[in-house]
């Protein structure tokens, strides 16, 4: 018994999977909290769907995928931050027509000239047959720097995050926080794209976030455990993958959900009652 | 007395809509200053334009190098359900210097400290939503003193607030700008705040008046600011602001009973 779950370590491609599975994991839960508590799970949906439109080109063009999709992925970011600080139009319809339009083209490119390089199915919902080292490494230097945000400028994303207009009187920049969180947003999609997938990555940002929040009242402590949440709910998900033969990406949002579920119903009232205000955003939030 | 900063011809707003117009407004050190008008008279504009967070479409903003500015908010436009603790909500607002997530051991004896001051030093790991009105108005002067201001700007401090706590509140602005803080405020609350502070702005698109509360506090400039007939009588040495609609109504109401 032991020996079958353990048989697919001895395939490199299941632990290159496994790591970025888990690394994917826990950096999604991190990010995921601001995500959430920013009410940004719309902008995290459309970025994953935009991020499509980069890969297909750069997979069309022979351009190294992290390269091309990063591009053109932290261009759509800082357009629909730059759009959502500015009230240029709705947030929510240029979001929508930003990341719905790139998402769009790059169905029509796969289309017109086929697929090279890069799964079709694989961006979509994600396979750990492609992942490769320089995936793990894409992926431990996008920890590297979103960990080292956070951890560096705390305080500032924090006071962002809860009260953006005072923290901007307290001598944050918060344009530079929103825009820098809003890069490391894409930069941990992009990187997590293989395991996950386009339609998929979402998920795994607003569920362990919103599990951490059931759990506890200190953002914090709420930080800490969605990371880990995050990271658990990757290494499971990714040997029930392996295990059950059904794509990455669902699996790993699967046992997310799973655990989601799990820890509504223990959680109780109080439980309930938390996860409902995640929704509530405040009037300045919601500026 | 040096100046913090000041507004000079200030115009905010579109051209046909503007918000404040020409205004003018000097805050002075250790000041503590109430700005009073209606609903829509450009208060909470008038305290963003002087915190730096809202830009004048015309005239100019001049601040002393290097003022430390704190701001309060109107308690109803704070998010409620974020996840964050008393002692977490304090510390956030010390954005420059420790550069570490985690307070040092000097950060959480100054947190105690001004928790202790503002009277909810056993209240640090409770959840903001867990407090009564005016311990979560503290908590948010708690934050704003933690970043050391020399400028305290905060909207409707008193704003649905029982009569108690608004003394509270009263007192303990008074004890601070006693300690050397200037402040300035916005309030409705003109006999409950208002008439107790050294200096009152009338505000009301423009500055109709700006002075000591019983050099502005008189019929004609109320009438000015707030388009309505109020009467102004003294109790004590402080001036009573009254409203002339009730005072004629409850008059009628005397006469038909006598």
């Amino acid at each position: 018994m032991i020996g079958e779950l353990l048989r697919p370590f001895d395939f490199e491609f299941f632990r290159n999977g496994l790591l970025v599975a888990t690394m994917a994991g826990a950096l999604c839960g991190a990010i995921g909290v601001y995500v959430v508590l920013k009410g940004m799970s719309y902008i995290g949906h459309g970025l994953s769907h935009a991020l499509f439109g980069g890969f297909a080109a750069s997979s069309l063009l022979g351009v190294n995928f992290l390269l091309g999709a990063g591009a053109w992925g932290i261009a759509s970011a800082l357009m629909i931050n730059t759009v959502t600080r500015r009230r240029v139009i709705g947030s929510d319809a240029a979001i929508g027509v930003i990341t719905t339009a790139s998402f769009a083209l790059g169905l029509a490119l796969f289309a017109l000239f086929g697929t090279t390089g890069r799964s079709f199915d694989a961006a979509l919902f994600g396979s750990i047959l492609g992942v490769g080292t320089d995936d793990v490494i894409a992926i431990f230097v996008v920890c590297i720097l979103a960990f080292a945000l956070i951890f560096l400028r705390y305080r500032a994303l924090l006071f962002t995050t809860f009260d953006p207009d005072v923290a901007d009187v307290a001598g944050v920049n918060t344009a530079r926080m929103d825009a820098l969180l809003t890069v490391v947003l894409a930069c941990s999609i992009l990187a997590t794209m293989q395991v996950l997938g386009v339609t998929l990555v979402a998920a795994v940002l607003v569920i362990p976030a919103s599990i951490a929040r059931m759990l506890t009242n200190s953002f914090a402590r709420m930080l800490q455990l969605a990371t880990g949440i995050g990271a658990v709910c990757g290494f499971v998900g990714m040997n029930l993958s392996y295990q059950l033969d059904v794509q990455s990406g669902p699996t790993i949002v699967l046992v997310a959900a799973a655990l989601f579920a799990a820890v509504f119903i223990a959680t109780g009232v109080t439980g309930r009652r938390r996860a409902a205000a995640i929704t509530a955003q405040s009037p300045l939030a919601a500026r | 007395m040096s100046k913090l900063l000041a507004l000079s011809a200030v115009t905010c707003g579109y051209v046909d809509d503007a918000v404040l117009v020409d205004v003018d407004l000097t805050i002075g050190d250790r000041e503590f200053v109430g700005i009073v008008g209606p609903s829509g008279a450009g208060k909470t504009t008038a305290l963003r334009v002087l915190a730096g967070s809202m830009p004048a479409a015309h005239g100019t903003v001049t601040r002393r190098g290097g003022l430390r500015m704190a701001y309060v908010p109107q308690v109803e436009t704070i998010n409620w359900s974020f996840p964050v603790t008393v002692r977490e909500c304090v510390l956030m607002s010390r954005v420059t210097g420790r550069r570490l997530p985690w307070a040092s051991r000097a950060e959480h004896a100054q947190v105690a400290d001004v928790l202790g001051r503002l009277d909810i030093g056993d209240l640090a790991d409770r959840h903001i939503r867990e407090l009564s009105g005016g311990q979560q108005q503290r908590v948010f002067i708690a934050r704003a003193l933690f970043g050391e201001p020399e400028l305290l700007l905060m909207d409707e401090p008193t704003s649905g607030v029982d009569v108690r706590l608004r003394h509270e509140i009263l007192h303990l602005l008074d004890d601070l700008n006693a300690r050397g803080l200037a402040i300035v405020l916005t309030t409705h609350d003109l006999n409950g705040i208002a008439a107790h502070l050294p200096r009152i702005v009338c505000l009301n698109r423009r500055v109709i008046a700006d002075g000591a509360p019983h050099e502005v506090l008189s019929p004609d400039v109320l009438e000015r600011t707030y388009g309505a007939s109020m009467e102004v009588l003294e109790h004590s040495g402080m001036p009573v602001v009254v409203d002339s609609y009730r005072r004629a109504h409850a008059r009628q109401h005397a006469g038909s009973r006598a």
